[in-house]
């Protein structure tokens, strides 16, 4: 049995914070989820699948973000309890549907967790998700803990139920990456099938309709603000004089920190959790007699607005400060020190950080950048169109482990911004310079969001070569399954979907398909392609390495080794590739032998053919 | 209890958020409560894994430069990169064996003299314990069982209110069942091998 599953309630166990989330959901019943995976999210989706494959919980991989949200918005229409998660820049996808959801009543329940990434850990950006409240009329719930993320993903079902609304559940990686322990509650049965009842008028959001709904919203907005200012996850602490307004990771570090500075009994902290509608009456009750106010919230200064609005609001003067020259930063996560150091200039406390040991005469430690792994079929595709093209052609590329191609010394990717945005992108540069342009897009993320702007570059005549990159998963985020991937294996029977027929189904009219681990065939098709005109598509399939080695039946291929008497030195290999399995000893070049995967690509490219398979070794993983 | 913060660096791959993970489960068995948080964004592809233990008193989940009571590198290159999370308090666990990344085989960063710079280190914290963990998990069975080389290691020094035998349950109980006895040997090793101290820098 999953071990989210266990029913023994009172017992506490080490969760993960996407898993606490993935608790709380079952414990409120959920019946219906739906995600694209996306750092730092991906693990409460995860939970889903594997559950869903022994109970009767539904969960799907929908095709991008926007879809998982349609999906999971159908099933809440019914009356059933629904979940969707992403990453924040997900939302900006499922941000469409989400407007308009906020103005039809939700029959059932529906949560939407988001995962911001303060610091870009593993992001393109590190926009704040709270402004989506703002911008839809959504309740947000953010949790200070690991504990109370399993706490408000249970709450965040009955406040949907209650207001009939979408309620956000908005994290960070610091909640969503960290485990603490969690009180394990009962869990609620799942009601499975649901029921819709007709009402156009209510739901259809046609301009007559929607003139009713949006009144409807504002109503909505209004008790939700009544809820957020008796809400127990909005709560002040202590009644010192001096004012601390904070939320999120950002509540542990003020708590610690008053803590370690001996100051807790000068200080009332305002923590807030329900963020959104903005709990202004009981800010007023806090900033009352408060002198001063310091706002600790990592990104923008949501807070501090809704802070300083009450303020104004209620005709109070005081000082409320956060982000600012010598206060805290838009940019980036916070960390203990820094709160502590922050609290104290402002509050002119005296503060002695804690010391760390000299380090600037240590040796320094090499760069690690993340590379393509060994036997990665991405960087046989990306050195087979370097040969063709060089530093001739535009690269756009996309979301995915092939972003990694951008470092030296493959040097491939010169425009980067979303999902999808490498193959729309790509016409204008075509147009705009008249130079060759060479897109890459990943499997999951052209059926993500590369079908459509395709369609539109094919009927509006621009002239590039996309090249997808199909590993047959989804990568970069733990091997999720997409719409082109088979999971017989998994006795889940699915049709995958043929990148080759969509392609043609769109218009594209000169399609090849290769194995990038056949170096000189992939140069001559990426040749064959390079001379058409409009729009032409390689497609690059050869299996991920990490994904191949779970799969039934998988056997290691032999891994090679560099012939000392036939090597010369050239370090090709090296200096072409960047495969982390090549080692350099005493000034030659050796393979590492346990991470070789036997693809053989840089055997193919040694000009004195001195690398070959490790003879008789072999073996079955 | 007062809070101990433990530092965990190493290479993607290595088995870091495993180890940490047996750490907070053996200091929930002994009653202590673990917050951990750790940072894999790009784990698999070669990249530095840093996990982040904090264990008793406390609310967050962080571990700030100067304030890490244990710092365990399980790759000695990031040991000396994490060696500013150290104050002269700390105690380090340092794996010597070096795994250098793909930039020193492109001949684009130099690999440092690792055992001239443990030595300055260790003059420089409270305690460090250098084991060439990568050959003794060799010696247990496999290169995967280091992680718990190191556990033994660091459980050695004594630094944390946890026994040996909660550990060694931990690991019985939430290891896949096909590798418990390689990883409880590694464990012992890592343990007898900081106990001897002929490592020891």
């Amino acid at each position: 049995m999953h071990g989210l599953l266990k029913n023994n309630i009172g017992e506490q166990i080490l969760l993960l914070g996407n898993e606490a989330i993935a608790r709380g959901a079952l414990e409120a019943g959920v019946a219906f989820t739906a995600a694209y995976p996306g750092t730092p999210s991906s693990e409460i989706a995860l939970q889903f699948f594997q559950i869903s494959q022994e109970s009767d919980l539904y969960f799907e991989y929908s095709a991008n973000e926007k879809v998982a949200l349609e999906v999971a918005a159908g099933a809440a229409m019914c009356g059933l309890k629904a979940m969707v998660t992403m990453k924040h820049v997900g939302l900006n996808v499922a941000s469409d549907a989400l407007m308009t959801l906020a103005y039809t009543r939700i029959a059932g329940s529906l949560v939407l967790v988001v995962a911001d990434d303060p610091f870009m850990f593993s992001s393109q950006n590190e926009q704040d998700s709270r402004w989506y409240g703002k911008l839809s009329g959504l309740p947000i719930l953010e949790p200070s803990t690991v504990a109370e993320a399993r706490d408000m993903a249970a709450y965040a079902f009955e406040l949907s139920g209650e207001l009939k609304l979408p309620v956000i559940l908005r994290t960070t990686t610091r909640i969503n990456h960290s485990s603490g322990m969690v009180t394990l509650g009962p869990l609620r049965p799942r009601v499975a099938k649901g029921h819709f009842e007709k009402n156009p008028f209510a739901y259809v959001c046609i301009p007559a309709v929607s003139r009713n709904l949006h009144p409807k919203l504002l109503d909505k907005i209004a008790r939700a603000t009544e809820i957020a200012d008796n809400s127990p996850w909005n709560r002040i602490e202590d009644d010192g004089a001096w004012g601390i307004v904070c939320n999120g990771v950002s509540y542990g570090y003020v708590s610690d920190a008053l803590d370690e500075l001996g100051l807790a009994d000068r200080f009332r902290v305002l923590r807030v959790g329900f963020s959104h509608p903005f709990p202004e009456e009981l800010t007023r009750r806090f900033l009352e007699g408060c002198e001063k106010v310091l706002v600790v919230e990592e990104g923008e200064s949501y807070l501090q607005e809704a802070v300083r609005n009450c303020a104004q609001n209620s005709g109070l003067t005081l000082p409320i400060q956060g982000k600012g020259q010598g206060l805290f930063s838009r940019l980036y996560e916070f960390d203990p020190t820094l709160v502590k150091k922050v609290i104290a200039s402002f509050f002119q406390q005296p503060f002695t950080p804690a010391v760390p040991i000299r380090t600037d005469d240590l040796p320094e430690a090499p760069a690690r950048p993340p590379t393509l792994c060994p036997g990665c079929p991405h960087r046989a595709t990306y050195v087979a169109v370097r040969e063709v093209f060089g530093d001739n052609a535009i690269y756009p590329t996309d979301i995915g482990c092939y972003t990694l191609g951008l470092l030296p010394p493959l040097n491939m990717g010169d425009f980067l911004i979303a999902m999808g945005a490498g193959v729309g992108t790509a016409g204008g540069f075509a147009r705009a310079t008249g130079r060759k342009v060479v897109a890459f897009i990943g499997d999951s993320t052209f059926f993500h969001s590369g079908l459509s702007p395709l369609a539109s570059a094919v009927y509006n005549q621009h002239d590039f070569l996309l090249v997808v990159l199909d590993n047959g998963t989804t990568g970069m985020t733990g091997h999720q399954p997409h719409p082109g991937v088979d999971l017989g294996h998994l006795n889940l029977p699915r049709k995958p979907i043929s990148i080759e027929a969509v392609v043609k189904g769109l218009g594209v009219e000169n399609v090849l398909t290769v194995n990038p681990f056949h170096h000189r065939k992939t140069v001559e098709a990426v040749r064959g392609l390079a001379d058409c005109r409009g729009v032409s598509v390689l497609i690059a399939r050869a299996p991920c390495p990490l994904y191949e080695r779970t799969l039934p039946g998988f056997r290691r291929r032999r891994p090679l080794h560099v012939k000392p008497e036939r090597c010369r030195n050239h370090q090709v290999c090296t200096t072409k590739l960047a495969c982390p399995v090549f080692v350099v000893r005493e000034g030659r070049i050796e393979i590492d032998a346990d991470r070789c995967t036997g693809c053989a690509l840089c055997a193919q490219l040694c000009p004195e053919k001195a690398i070959a398979a490790i003879p008789g070794k072999e073996e079955n993983r | 209890m007062k809070a101990i913060r433990i530092m965990i660096v190493a290479v993607g791959g290595q088995g870091n958020i495993l180890a940490a993970r047996v750490l907070g489960e053996a200091a929930a068995a002994t009653g202590i409560t673990p917050r951990m948080s750790e940072f894999h964004g790009m784990a698999q592809r070669g990249g530095v894994v840093e996990s982040m233990v904090r264990l008793g008193e406390g609310k967050g989940y962080c571990i700030a430069d100067g304030t890490a009571d244990v710092l365990l590198g399980f790759e000695p290159a990031e040991t000396i990169r994490a060696a500013k999370k150290c104050g002269a308090h700390t105690v380090i666990v340092s794996n010597t064996a070096p795994q250098p990344p793909f930039t020193v085989a492109m001949g684009k960063a130099r690999y440092p003299q690792i055992d001239s710079a443990l030595a300055v280190l260790a003059g420089r914290v409270k305690r460090l314990v250098a084991l060439d963990a990568t050959a003794l998990a060799l010696t247990a069975g496999s290169a995967l069982s280091m992680n718990m080389v190191m556990l033994g290691g660091l459980v050695q020094t004594g630094v944390l209110p946890i026994p040996a035998d909660t550990f060694r349950r931990v690991i019985a109980e939430k290891m896949k069942a096909a590798f418990v006895a390689m990883n409880l040997r590694a464990f012992d090793l890592g343990m007898r091998a900081a106990e001897q101290g002929a490592v020891e820098s």
